[in-house]
């Protein structure tokens, strides 16, 4: 199998609006792909149709495989096994993808303990635990053992984001789907973040589907592109190729957005 | 040096909780008295034990009512009836309530709106008219059909509000990121939405509980309650009612019985509010 996940012409649609038409990608295991577009042009609706998590109100059309097994249409015991150990998702906003009331440890201990049942093995009490730290300490968190008993609102939004990373990499998923998980965060974190989701991909293998408004960030992390407008693919290519000579209009009008921001930060120093 | 991250976080303060040990107070008055009833009363609640109407005195702390019986005694087993009577319907009224309010949330937009007009026409009804109605339905006037009868009347105001807590809850990413992660949705209702509404639910509870006691009060006034040798509050002060201005303590006691219970309950409501909101108020 040479695709994880295929993406055959998917259509969106709601009350006979169109929000995704005809979309096609597919990633190969271990690849990093980057989804580009303005906000509202449909990204986050297409990490959700690969997640088979779309809001009812809306229709999907078209062919999504994930892991040789179609998504659309597919009865829920079939997804629920699907999400979590083909795909996970990390969120744009950390303090509301975490559940307030559960301390961080619990939470990253109910996907890991249920990929180990899955997979035969009953994990609890210290060996969960210390699997718990591992997670923590992989991704780079200070002070583990005391951000396992924490809640959410008592770490940084960065030290949450870090957490998200971490149940999604409790799940050991072959895809991780990124939406915006920078976007929510200051700058000097925002590096930090994109460092360690380049690391940790590389060193664990996994496929990447990383979504954002915000091109120069996506190209840093990405070995290829495809560039979203309105719900239509408009540009598609190697990260540096699009980047340095975009072909459509579109394209071309977010790269000079974003170097005359750059311009705009060197600029006023 | 210090970074941002050193700096420790205010804890979510524990403001109320002296209303909280108020309520609780107010409520462990009823719960000792309706507690040693199970075991031993003053006098026995049916029997003649002094004089009629008589007023306080050593032997009989709270007077004695036309027929003789221990005034003190009724009123203890009327502590038992209401927390059996407020106990009995909130988990009634939670275990149908919550149930509906969780199925309307996930329900198709159809069955949504039908859920939610039919609850909207069930909560217009008072609480005492519908409790009235069960048990003019159910033809036999006992305690139990009063509990049931108070459980599905309240049941409608909880599933309300778990309908719409929970429709917030599900709103929100962090339901997403477990479903991403392989929760299946009953996980997802026992570990992330009963958890969430909890909190408020309870406050919801505490209050029901009062309410429900008032009214099965009502219901035994108007000789819809338990029937004797149950004394309910309500029957007492029913049938104090005759001679209210010769021996008035037979018709206040009960009444302040009741009040202690329904502002305890109150206060227990507010307590729990208190300790909820600081939380929900960090986690915004
Ligand atoms: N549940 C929904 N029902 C109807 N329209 C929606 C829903 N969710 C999103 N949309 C619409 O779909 C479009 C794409 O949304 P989205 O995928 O969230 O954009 P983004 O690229 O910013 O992630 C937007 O125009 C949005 O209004
Ligand atoms: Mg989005």
């Amino acid at each position: 199998m040479t695709t994880h996940l295929d993406v055959r012409g998917l259509t969106l649609t709601t009350q006979g609006r169109t929000l995704v038409s005809n979309l096609s990608f597919a990633i190969a295991p271990g690849e990093r792909v980057g989804l580009i577009g303005e906000s509202g042009s449909g990204k986050s609706l297409t990490a959700m149709a690969v997640s088979g998590l779309l809001p009812a109100a809306i229709r999907a059309q078209g062919s999504i495989t994930l892991a040789g097994q179609e998504v659309i249409g597919a009865p829920g015991r079939v997804l629920d096994r699907l999400r979590g150990t083909e795909i996970a998702i990390v969120f744009q906003e950390p303090l509301t993808a975490l559940d307030p009331l559960m301390r961080i440890g619990r939470q990253i201990g109910i996907p890991l303990s249920r990929r180990h049942r899955r997979d035969g093995r009953d994990l609890s009490g210290r060996a969960l635990e210390s699997e718990i730290l591992g997670l923590l300490e992989k991704v780079r968190l200070p002070d583990p053992s005391r951000i396992l008993r924490a809640h959410p609102w008592e770490i940084s939004g960065g030290q949450r984001q870090r957490v998200a990373i971490a149940m999604a990499l409790a799940c050991r998923p072959k895809l991780l789907i990124a939406d915006e998980p920078t976007t929510a965060l200051d700058v000097t974190t925002q590096a930090e973040v994109l460092k360690l989701l380049d690391a940790l991909v590389k060193e664990l293998g996994m496929a990447l589907l990383f979504i954002s408004h915000d091109l120069p960030v996506v190209a840093s992390i990405a070995e290829r592109v495809i560039v979203l407008r309105s719900g239509e693919a408009v540009e598609a290519g190697p990260a540096g190729e699009v980047l340095v000579q975009p072909r459509h209009p579109y394209t071309q009008t977010l790269v000079e957005a974003a170097r005359a921001f750059d311009d705009a930060l060197s600029g006023g120093r | 040096m210090t970074t941002i991250a050193d700096i420790p976080q205010a804890k979510p303060s524990r403001r109320g909780s002296l209303t909280l040990r108020v309520g609780l107070a107010l409520l462990g008055i009823h719960l000792v008295l309706g507690l040693l009833t199970v075991f031993w009363t003053p006098y026995d609640p049916a029997a003649m034990a002094g004089g009629r109407l008589s007023p306080p005195s050593l032997a009989h702390w709270a007077g004695t009512d036309r027929l003789g019986r221990d005034l003190m005694t009724q009123i203890m087993i009327g502590s038992r009836i209401a927390l059996m009577v407020g106990a009995g319907a909130v988990v009634i009224g939670a275990l149908i309530g919550v149930t509906l309010g969780l199925l309307a949330a996930f329900a198709t937009r159809f069955l949504d709106d039908v859920l939610a007009a039919a609850l909207d026409i069930l909560i217009a009804f008072p609480t005492l008219l519908l409790a009235m109605l069960v048990v003019a339905a159910s033809e036999s006037a006992s305690l139990g059909t009063a509990i049931v009868a108070l459980g599905i009347a309240l049941s409608a105001i909880v599933a309300r509000l778990t309908r719409i807590l929970a429709k917030r809850v599900l709103a929100q990413d962090y339901i997403t990121a477990a479903r991403t992660s392989g929760t299946s949705w009953p996980m997802v209702v026992f570990k992330h939405i009963l958890p969430n509404i909890w909190p408020t639910l309870s406050v919801n509870f505490a209050l029901q509980f009062g309410l429900a006691v008032i009214a099965e009060a009502s219901l035994s006034y108007l000789g819809l309650g338990a029937p004797p040798p149950n004394a309910s509050w309500g029957r007492l002060l029913q049938e104090a009612q005759g001679t209210v201005y010769t021996a008035p303590l037979g018709a206040i006691l009960p009444g302040i019985a009741l009040v202690i219970l329904v502002i305890g309950m109150n206060f227990l409501a507010d307590g729990l509010r208190d300790r909820a909101d600081p939380m929900r108020g960090a986690a915004r």
